[in-house]
């Protein structure tokens, strides 16, 4: 009876590594930018570069053929449906010297909460920022600070606690490069990333 | 008393391992679960619903039914199609510096990729393995599938 099933198994493993079909597509991107896909084997590569480019394997090499928007919904339609949601970036801008959000910035985060409840399994990552006015040392404090302010209000919308990480960058990572001691709106924020 | 000794030291270091496995960092999360999914680590068989953490080494497969979406923490999607089976063979990602590498197999089935911010970062930190082949990525969405042949 063993023996059947190892000269079984053994067949199965012969078909499979013997006759396998491969097949690669590339995609357009989604945010439009130019992008590539190198194949590579043995025998050598093929580039593909173009949106629909694709390579196939017969027999026991990779051959370049133009793929179409229909056969990838026929081959990849179940693989592309269970595509997790695309991880988003939202920007929150504070008041000086502070921890209070911008009238606009408090709309924004009700939107935000919204949308990290309807993203399943979100994690989260909020990591604060502040402009060049103040000590190093004290802005560190102020960016951990904001994170902690809208950590907390996430999770009074709902979102689990455990899945929501806080970061301060003091002054490190400023989006408007300025000189020390600059008021810059830009730059007092937190910016919230959800995966 | 001596054997109490052993014990304690034994349960201790029990605790010691089973710790250090759990402080390893998640390669990512399952974000989507259709089907029968189920995840292979260490001999030990789990099934892979929503919010489950992916870790390196880890193994996916889907069911006849099944399909699966994973989030790595460079934001790199992948999700496979039934009848699939997709490896996590390597990732490490610092999300402070935005560096790492990854490598990823799928050996049967079919597997969507959106890439992220490796392989933004560094490309050839990246590698994507079919049973022939390796897929170079530059800042990429693709499909790939492996099949047994039939339809060729």
């Amino acid at each position: 009876m063993s023996k059947f099933n190892w000269s079984v198994s053994l067949g199965v493993l012969l078909l499979l590594t013997g006759c396998v079909s491969e097949r690669v597509v590339l995609l357009p991107s989604a945010d439009g930018r130019a992008s590539a896909l190198i194949v590579r084997d043995a025998r050598g590569e093929l580039v593909l570069d173009k949106p629909y480019a694709a390579s196939v394997r017969r027999g026991d090499a990779n051959t370049a053929y133009e793929a179409t928007p229909e056969e990838v919904k026929a081959r990849f339609a179940d693989a592309l449906a269970a595509q997790p949601p695309r991880p988003s970036t939202y920007l929150l801008y504070f008041e000086p010297g502070g921890n209070v959000l911008t009238a606009a910035s408090r709309a924004e985060l009700n939107r935000v909460r919204r949308e990290i409840a309807e993203h399943a399994a979100a994690e989260v990552r909020v990591i604060g920022h502040t402009d060049r006015v103040g000590t190093v040392e004290g802005n560190d404090a102020l960016s951990k600070k904001r994170a902690e302010t809208i950590r907390a209000a996430l999770i009074e919308g709902g979102v689990p606690a455990d899945k929501l990480e806080t970061v301060g960058r003091g002054e490190r990572d400023l989006l408007v490069p300025t000189e020390d001691e600059v008021n810059e709106p830009k730059n007092r924020r937190v910016e919230i990333n959800l995966r | 008393m001596i054997k109490i000794f052993w014990a304690a030291a034994l349960a201790l270091l029990g605790a010691t391992a089973s710790i250090s496995a759990l402080a390893a960092e998640p390669a990512g999360m399952v974000k989507t679960s259709k089907g029968v999914v189920s995840l292979e680590r260490g001999g030990q068989k789990l099934l892979a619903v929503v919010g489950t953490p992916v870790f390196p080494a880890d193994k996916l497969r889907t069911g006849a039914a099944g399909a699966v979406g994973v989030t790595l923490r460079d934001n790199t999607l992948l999700s496979a199609g039934p009848n699939s089976l997709m490896v996590i063979d390597k990732f490490d990602f610092d999300s402070t510096t935005q560096v790492g590498s990854m490598s990823i197999a799928i050996r049967q089935g079919t597997l969507s990729v959106a890439s992220g911010k490796i392989a933004r970062q560094n490309p050839a930190a990246v590698q994507f393995h079919t049973p022939t082949s390796v897929l170079g990525v530059r800042g990429t969405e693709f499909v790939v599938e492996v099949g047994e042949g039939r339809d060729e």
